[in-house]
């Protein structure tokens, strides 16, 4: 009879709160598609930059389907690759055909070297490639292409968590009600929040290089004060991005239901998984990801050992989420005190 | 009334209320309410729960926007943020941050309302004096008892010395002993000229205001000293008055 009772008294709360249901029902599904359109979109072609290469080369490189273009000398080719156009590059040297390799995503890595031993075999026997790397190396192991990105996404994650729950809190205490009560900004409560969770952040964005650096010997060429900017710059984004959507959610439940909303799909688009298998149009769908611009800079100073100059724009962009999310938040919550 | 204004300052209104009308939805919780309560009044406001007196109370502070109607305190248009520094608000619910002390709890409002260092401790421990919470100050509030986070509540709400202070509920789980200490320092504030705008559920605290407001349905149905309220009822006691203005709907207002 009470085990009756109970279990109508709960499903009755879940019929009262749609959005649990929706998640319950719909996010699933919503999971499952990204991951089909992550892992079963296109075939990767990679862009292999080719010099001095015989015609018939060239001809059976892209039968296999890659995409191959030509350089007139080896310093504008490697420029291109540079710049992140090119996966690989090709060069016949005398009769060892010279190949090298961008290096940051083993991934692509392997189906570069794929594609060059099915043009050799169905060719002459030939030599095997010499292959060298741009960045990374051989040894470099899938993780260290995805530590980089693993590393912004659990700030990001924790971060965004924390701080939607506690704004929550804040609201479910009452103490929301009280604090605007005083004579306090609305900017200055966001402004203050910013602060107090800043210092947190930066402590576990230090916490986070050191560990990945030193610890779990991650793959690092650039430095480490560039990778606690971008991960702080992160975790500020997730701050004001958490308390701006704990302002749309009533329970502590509900800020976890924004996780397969907002979290998960970052983690796909932000570079976890080659996206070049995916949709162009839905490729860019990663532009409105603050995730993407971080783990992006992240990559490009942990493996490439990017400068300044090359990873800024991802730096004003995560800036610019954040005070984005922050006035969205000094807006929301007006919703409570309209001066 | 400008030309007035320097003579008459005492006789400017703490709060006044003209036509107040708040609406959730299509349902109104408050119908035309018009009220003014002078400069150190202790103002009791009585009503069944769901009768709109905390919907009153948040329009009063400025929190919430009336649909229709204005708030003038002291004169001010409400809503306005500076006016905010005069009002102390104590609401229903405790709304104290746990994880901290209860000091901590007093020095973060205190800090809100712009108190400096060398006051903010004086105020401390003047308030802390008069809810009787000295002692447990540097207590996580979160181990105190439902009786003292009230009374932390209340000595926030008086921490900087509001010139309007507004209780909701404020002696709800406080003991008879401190709740007579409570109002010895209500009256005390009051004659300081301090207003003072009260809800209550217990009648013999009803008693004690100098003037009562009874909501019933969004209505004001009276305002009046208790005796006259009695009075005019023709009951022996708030309680009987309370129900009996009740079944007349409003007339006496």
């Amino acid at each position: 009879m009470r085990v009756q009772a109970l279990a109508i008294r709960i499903i009755r709360q879940f019929l009262r709160d749609k959005r649990t249901l929706a998640l319950l029902f719909l996010a699933p599904l919503f999971v499952l598609s990204l991951m089909k359109l992550v892992f079963d979109g296109q075939s990767v072609s990679p862009a292999l930059g080719v010099v001095d290469l015989p015609a018939a080369a060239v001809d059976r490189l892209e039968q296999l389907n890659a995409d191959i273009i030509e350089y007139g000398n080896r310093e504008s080719a490697e420029e291109a690759m540079r710049s992140g156009e090119l996966d690989g590059l090709l060069q016949w040297n005398g009769a060892v055909p010279e190949l090298l390799l961008e290096g940051s995503d083993p991934g692509v890595n392997k189906a570069v070297l794929l594609l060059l031993q099915n043009a050799l075999q169905a060719g002459s026997p030939g030599m095997p490639p010499n292959v060298s790397y741009l960045h990374g190396g051989p040894d470099m192991a899938s993780f260290d292409s995805f530590g980089p990105v693993l590393i912004g996404f659990f700030s990001f994650f924790f971060v965004f968590l924390l701080a939607g729950v506690s704004f929550l809190r804040e609201r479910t205490s009452g103490t929301l009600e009280r604090l605007l009560a005083t004579p306090v900004r609305r900017s200055e409560i966001v402004v203050g929040y910013l602060a107090g969770f800043g210092l947190f952040t930066l402590l576990q964005a230090s916490l986070i290089a050191w560990f990945s650096v030193d610890v779990l010997q991650l793959y690092m060429a650039g430095s480490i004060g560039y990778m606690l900017i971008i991960n702080l710059l992160l975790s500020l984004t997730a701050l004001t991005l958490g308390t701006l959507l704990s302002s749309f959610a009533s329970t502590e439940f509900q800020i976890i239901q924004f996780i397969p909303i907002v979290i998960v799909p970052q983690a796909f688009f932000s570079g976890l998984f080659n996206l070049d298998a995916m949709h162009p149009w839905l490729q860019k769908l990663s532009y409105v990801m603050p995730l993407y611009y971080g783990a992006d800079a992240m990559r490009g100073i942990m493996i490439r050992g990017e400068e300044w100059s090359s990873f800024q724009s991802n730096v004003y962009v995560l800036i610019g989420f954040s005070l984005l999310f922050a006035l969205l938040n000094v807006l929301a919550l007006g919703k409570h005190r309209s001066m | 009334m400008s030309i007035a204004n320097e003579t008459s300052v005492k006789q400017e209104p703490a709060v006044e209320l003209q036509g107040i009308t708040r609406r959730f939805g299509d349902a109104p919780v408050l119908d035309g309410i018009s009220l003014t309560i002078p400069k150190g009044e202790l103002f009791g406001l009585l009503g069944p729960s769901g009768s709109g007196k905390t919907t009153l109370i948040k329009l009063i502070t400025g929190i919430d926007r009336a649909n229709a109607g204005t708030v003038h305190m002291l004169g001010v248009p409400m809503p306005r943020l500076s006016m905010l520094q005069a009002f102390g608000y104590m609401a229903q619910s405790d709304a104290l941050y746990q994880e901290l002390t209860g000091r901590q709890n007093l020095e973060f409002f205190g800090a809100m309302f712009g108190l400096k260092r060398q006051r903010l401790k004086e105020r401390i421990l003047s308030v802390a004096e008069t809810v009787q919470l000295s002692e447990h100050l540097n207590k996580q509030t979160s181990a105190y008892s439902g009786g003292m986070k009230r009374r932390l509540s209340l000595a926030i709400a008086m921490l900087h010395e509001p010139e309007l202070l507004i209780l909701d509920e404020p002696t709800v789980g406080i003991d008879p002993v401190l709740r007579q200490s409570i109002w010895s320092e209500l009256f005390a504030l009051t004659k300081r000229g301090v207003t003072i705008i009260i809800t209550t559920h217990v009648m013999d605290e009803a008693e004690k205001c100098d003037r009562l407001g009874l909501i019933r349905d969004g209505k004001l149905i009276a305002v009046d000293t208790p005796a006259e309220i009695v009075r005019k009822a023709g009951c022996g006691t708030i309680e009987e008055a309370f129900i009996a203005l009740g079944r007349m709907g409003g007339e006496a207002s």
